[in-house]
């Protein structure tokens, strides 16, 4: 089977980030970017699947700005076969993505799409789940072990863990502790090189990403004060009984 | 205009969760009902109709609704969304499972966890691990939310009277069926509706070592929480994991012990209402959120502390 692996490129998880002073957004000029760590979960165990013998191909999508192209060779060169840059030099929201993905599906036909829960931009945490449903197919999101053999799925849930049987074609999207990512080796960025990526844009795909959502502003939280240091575990207990109330 | 509130429960209770939902849909001006689809469900219907606040609760019942599988849920929520403005959830596993699915099906795009309500139609949301806060618009005739439940006081349990109302259960896609669950079995309260919760980080070293968090918790009532690199250590299961990537609080207490406190954790507790922090580095990023902090090995202080609570 073909397995389908949408990748984002997000500001780094390690950067700090800044809101813009006119409210607009966060500041990305000049920043380090990276491919959001679900995704990464997500590429790995698309290839490990096609190292078990139980996935053929495994092909990479971004939708994005033309420097997307970076996030899908970090892929291949994890091991992915080839990509498909979706350009778009507008944000575009979860819902249009996952209409883009589903075009991607229609023409593509894998029978596994593996998404990351969420992306650590936006934090939305919708985009595989709104695939599955376009498509009409079983989602198993959140998970932390893929057996394709038996066709279950492992989810974290609230309380703990959570087993699904799921029909395929299916939408898994990836959470934690499905997989630590590989680091790829310097012969493998080399090959990277020469896989294939396909352009083509929204539009080719027939899919409207004018936003639904209309930002108003964004801006920084309210900041916590640093309190005080305390010497001793009596005086902590004292403080908290008598100061803040709390036990 | 009317709103949806997707219930939470596991057929015998209603989530606390969904109280919260419920105080964040009294701010929009409409009426709101509470949709509660499960099986043999009878004992959630009736607690819902005295949450505070609500007009209406609507039942659904069917084996297929027993496990909240998306697939399943999904074609209900989706038929009676018609008659309602807002259709949210609490931003639990499961209401973060099924609201993208209804939200595509009436395609809708989500507001994903809502931290605030502007006017029925604009909410603030965090993004970037809540280091930015966006208020958004959104022109949707039906406008689907999760709800984050931190943000929201919840609702009184009791003391409302709504009318209870059957409805039908919808055509569902036979797609997924619900195998098992592994479920931590505590005597001590659930990490989101805990009034104190004492974490470990790495500094725990192991395991094994939260024992003794979990002593400190008895005396105080508390739940047990970790930081993400504890879960990545593999010292505890990934539902104690609080932050960005997993379970968001607010607590009245905070006790952070061996955490360094990186942005990913702190987004998931730092608007709990006081902050203590336990770690040796007092460089550590942890002490310029923490109320009070202490510098120390945790391996002697923490024991203290237990002995200090008496």
């Amino acid at each position: 089977m073909k397995v389908l692996v949408p990748v984002k490129r997000v500001i780094d998880y390690n950067v700090k980030i800044r809101v813009k002073a006119d409210q607009t957004g966060v500041e990305t000029a000049n920043v380090k970017m990276s491919m959001n760590p679900f995704d990464e979960i997500s590429v790995e165990e698309a290839i490990r699947l096609k190292e078990a013998g139980k996935a053929e191909e495994v092909i990479v999508v971004s939708v994005g700005p033309q420097q997307c192209q970076e996030t899908i060779r970090t892929a291949l060169a994890m091991g992915a076969d080839r990509g498909i840059l979706v350009l778009s030099d507008q944000p575009v929201e979860p819902l249009a993505v996952a209409k883009i993905l589903k075009a991607l599906v229609e023409k593509e036909g894998p029978e596994l799409v593996i998404v990351g829960k969420q992306a650590i931009d936006d934090d939305s945490n919708q985009t595989g789940q709104m695939l599955a449903a376009l498509l009409g197919w079983s989602q198993a999101t959140f998970a932390s072990k893929i057996d394709l053999d038996a066709t279950q799925v492992t989810r974290e849930v609230d309380g703990g863990l959570e087993t699904l049987k799921i029909t395929l074609p299916a939408v898994v999207t990836s959470d934690l502790r499905l997989n630590e990512p590989r680091y790829a080796s310097l012969p493998n960025i080399m090959k990277a090189k020469k896989k294939p990526i396909d352009n083509t844009t929204p539009a080719d795909l027939g899919v409207d990403t004018n936003p639904r959502l209309k930002t108003l502003k964004v801006v920084e939280p309210p900041k916590r004060q640093a309190g005080v240091k305390v010497e001793t575990v009596a005086e902590l207990v004292s403080k908290l009984k008598n100061e803040a109330k709390v036990i | 205009m009317t709103s949806l509130v997707v219930a939470e429960h596991d057929n015998a209770e209603l989530k606390g969760a969904t109280l919260n939902a419920v105080a964040a849909a009294k701010q929009l001006s409409g009426d709101v009902h509470l949709l509660v689809a499960g099986d043999n469900c009878d004992a959630v219907a009736e607690a819902a109709s005295k949450v505070e606040g609500v007009a209406k609760v609507l039942v659904a019942k069917s084996p297929d609704y027993a496990n909240a599988i998306a697939e399943n849920l999904a074609p209900l929520i989706v038929k009676l969304a018609p008659n309602y403005t807002h259709v949210m959830a609490p931003a639990t596993t499961s209401g973060k499972n099924v609201m993208p699915r209804v939200a595509a099906m009436l395609d809708a795009q989500q507001i994903s966890e809502i931290v605030a309500v502007t006017s029925d139609d604009t909410f603030d949301r965090p993004i970037y691990a809540g280091n930015a806060i966006a208020t958004v618009q959104s022109a949707d005739p039906i406008k689907v939310m999760t709800v984050r439940a931190t943000a929201f006081d919840p609702v009184a349990a009791d003391g409302g009277s709504a009318a209870v109302e059957s409805v039908d259960a919808a055509e569902t896609p036979g797609l997924t069926s619900y195998v098992g669950a592994e479920l931590q079995k505590s005597e001590r309260p659930e990490l989101t509706a805990a009034r104190v919760i004492i974490s470990g980080g790495r500094g725990m070293q192991s395991g094994d070592n939260f024992v003794m968090l979990e002593k400190v918790a008895d005396k105080l009532g508390a739940a047990v929480g970790a930081s993400r690199a504890a879960v990545d250590a593999g010292f505890v299961p990934n539902d104690y994991q609080v932050g960005q990537t997993g379970k968001i609080v607010a607590p009245e207490l905070y006790i952070a012990v061996g955490i360094s406190g990186a942005i990913q954790h702190l987004a998931g507790m730092k608007d709990s209402k006081v902050i203590v922090a336990i770690n040796k580095d007092e460089e550590a990023p942890i002490f310029q959120v923490a109320d009070y902090g202490i510098v120390g090995d945790l391996f002697t202080i923490i024991p203290e502390l237990e002995k200090e609570l008496g």
